[in-house]
């Protein structure tokens, strides 16, 4: 791997997981609203999928969006405020943390209802394959949106219509409080959508140069306007499903456990073994990131909560 | 004027917002064919099969396409061929749809239109006759119209194509067969303008979609047997509704009589004498009648379609019973009406 790559992507990941972990902190505080579904242990993937994509091209994303919309571009200071519900948030304050969106980076956005993003990302590869240009979408979704019926009408739709759509499945093994094996007798995502005839394939969501791989080969044909193809990364959520969900369906993980699995521990000894960056570099990195997001905290909390005539005046579009 | 039909005044709004915008597409099930009513008839031909695109039966999918395209910059038309079938799509059109701009805090807009068919008098039975425009109106974002004839259809459909937002457009069935004279080229209609069909001093009559030809007819049997002058109205949008219209000619009669092809009970019609009742209570000499269908799904055999669905007949009913409320000395109760009649659950 490229050392500026690898260490963008360390960057990116470092980010994410230090957004996320103050986010969890201040939902505790109640300074960040809403349902709040954190990531950690999925960075990889955000990381790895969107690092490689332009700000013209589309990404889709669920209800866990935090580290989708960074790794996308979108700003960490106005995402933070978007949390906390004010007015220089990035929808300024009416979308909240499952409804992020951040157009002037193609981050098309988040949706709450499980898997019904889907489709809309086939809208947008529709108009980018009328168009003809080499722009592509990604559709980030979990294994639990799987077995909703868009997820099947959209497969079938994609590969007939032969749309430059990449679906990246970020299969954590859990719908919710529960697990796969209770929702679906077929183990593998990629297993799913073998019949459409389209490529597909299974990698380890926490090997961030695994993921970057095999997402690289895809997104090369799609910019030729190919597709659709299907990524599943095995990733592992670290948290609950929400924050605050008591965990009553699940043993706790052990310590060395997580550690094997953990996306950002692993990318960051592999890159100190393949010589990608020294330990200095990472510490300026984790350094950075911590100041960034303090600087969002201070961003958002100065100011304002929104006009409340803004709810009324953005129902319709004039 | 040309003499056209409803579907042919769609099928050629359609064809005219094409050739003047690449960005228009048409989206669903057998429209590349023209459609079971060939309302998107011919456009395959002129436009390929590219942005006139057949969808497989997945509706709530091929809504959200149209949704995706819509906030990529594209101006989707997508048929829903049966109102019976939004229920398939209703979760993109409400959580996706209808929420898109406001959740992004404006940055996304959605000029989709979702064209759709409801109504009874086929004999198609409960699953392809249902007039289901009601819940659309419960959604912030969304813009619903009815047109009840072939010019307001063309113009409504132009509007509904150039608005930023997404326009649910809602057909009868009925309606797409009639002969009609049409404007050429068909000029727009704003959406959420009502049309007075018909001036009158001594009732108002609110009709929507078909029901609008039934209320004309029951005001000329109304003028001629009794010359009672009843006023017509077609508020044609439903969202935004152009209460003003409608209030302002409720003062000037006293009295009104709102009617419409659906379920009375939570139809749009208790939207309306609900507003109504709100903007014009102190000039109402009685209280506002409703005629809509009975609480039941619809049923096939023809006499007993015939007997669900309203028409001119309940409607001159229910004009009475605003008429002489009053006239005699009984507790109002005793009155009862055809509306009540027919609503109660």
């Amino acid at each position: 791997m490229d050392k500026d790559v690898a260490q963008a992507l360390l960057r990116t990941m470092w980010r994410i997981r230090l957004f996320e972990e103050r986010v969890g902190q201040l939902k505790r505080s109640l300074q960040v609203h809403g349902l709040i579904h954190l990531s950690i242990g999925g960075e990889g993937v955000a990381t790895a999928v969107c690092g490689q994509l332009r700000d013209d091209d589309a990404v889709y994303s669920g209800h866990r969006a935090h580290g989708h919309a960074i790794a996308k571009g979108a700003p960490i200071d106005r995402m933070m405020a978007e949390l906390m519900g004010r007015e220089s948030g990035i929808c300024h304050g009416l979308g909240g943390s499952m409804h992020l969106v951040d157009i002037e980076h193609g981050f098309m956005g988040a949706t709450g209802v499980v898997g019904g993003n889907l489709p809309l990302a086939l809208g947008t590869a529709l108009t980018q394959h009328l168009n003809g240009t080499d722009q592509v979408t990604v559709v980030f979704f979990g294994d639990g949106a799987v077995q909703a019926g868009h997820f099947s009408e959209s497969v079938n739709l994609a590969a007939l219509w032969k749309l430059p759509v990449i679906f990246v499945c970020e299969n954590n093994g859990m719908a919710e409080f529960t697990s796969r094996e209770e929702h679906s007798t077929i183990e593998r995502v990629s297993d799913v959508v073998a019949p459409y005839g389209f490529e597909r394939t299974t990698v380890n969501g926490s090997d961030v140069p695994a993921v970057y791989d095999a997402f690289e080969q895809f997104l090369t044909k799609a910019r030729s306007g190919a597709g659709p193809y299907l990524l599943e990364c095995v990733t592992y959520r670290r948290r609950g499903h929400y924050e605050g969900d008591p965990e009553k369906y699940r043993d706790p993980v052990a310590e060395q456990e997580w550690a094997e699995r953990d996306p950002l521990a692993r990318m960051r000894a592999r890159a100190i073994d393949e010589a990608w960056i020294d330990e200095a570099s990472i510490e300026a990195i984790e350094r950075d990131a911590a100041a960034e997001i303090e600087e969002a905290v201070r961003f958002a909390r100065d100011s304002p909560f929104p006009d409340p005539q803004t709810t009324a005046a953005l129902v319709y579009a004039q | 004027m040309t003499e056209t039909t409803f579907v042919e005044a769609i099928a050629k709004t359609l064809a005219i917002a094409m050739r003047e915008d690449e960005r228009v597409i048409v989206l669903g099930e057998d429209v590349a064919e023209g459609g079971p009513y060939l309302a998107t008839a011919g456009l395959s031909e002129e436009f390929g099969r590219e942005r006139v695109r057949n969808t497989p039966i997945s509706e709530g999918a091929v809504c959200g396409v149209a949704i995706g395209a819509a906030q990529s910059g594209y101006k989707p038309v997508v048929e829903i061929m049966f109102i019976d079938f939004i229920t398939l799509a209703l979760d993109q059109l409400v959580n996706q749809a209808a929420k898109a701009h406001f959740m992004s805090g404006g940055q996304l807009s959605m000029p989709l239109v979702l064209r759709t068919q409801g109504g009874a008098g086929q004999r198609n039975g409960a699953q392809h006759s249902q007039s289901l425009e009601a819940w659309l109106t419960h959604v912030p974002g969304l813009k619903v119209v009815m047109p009840s004839n072939a010019a307001d259809a063309a113009g409504l459909l132009q509007a509904a194509i150039s608005d930023p937002n997404p326009v649910v457009f809602v057909e009868n069935k009925s309606l797409y067969f009639r002969r009609e004279d049409l404007p050429d080229p068909p000029p727009p209609v704003p959406i959420g303008q009502a049309h007075t069909l018909r001036p009158g001093k001594d009732v108002t009559i609110i009709a929507l979609s078909r029901m609008v030809g039934d209320a004309l007819e029951a005001a000329d049997r109304l003028a001629s047997d009794g010359g009672i002058e009843a006023e017509v109205i077609d508020p044609r949008t439903l969202v935004p509704l152009d209460l003003d219209t409608l209030a302002q000619s409720v003062k000037r009669t006293g009295r009104a009589v709102i009617a419409h092809e659906a379920v009375n009970a939570g139809g749009f019609g208790a939207e309306l004498a609900a507003q109504l009742q709100a903007a014009a209570f102190d000039y109402l000499e009685a209280p506002i009648q409703r005629v809509g269908a009975p609480f039941t799904p619809v049923p096939v055999s023809p006499p007993l379609e015939d007997a669900y669905r309203p028409g001119a007949r309940e409607i001159e009913a229910a004009v009475r019973v605003a008429l002489e409320w009053g006239e005699y000395d009984a507790e109002p109760w005793e009155h009862g009406s055809i509306a009540t009649s027919r609503t109660t659950p």
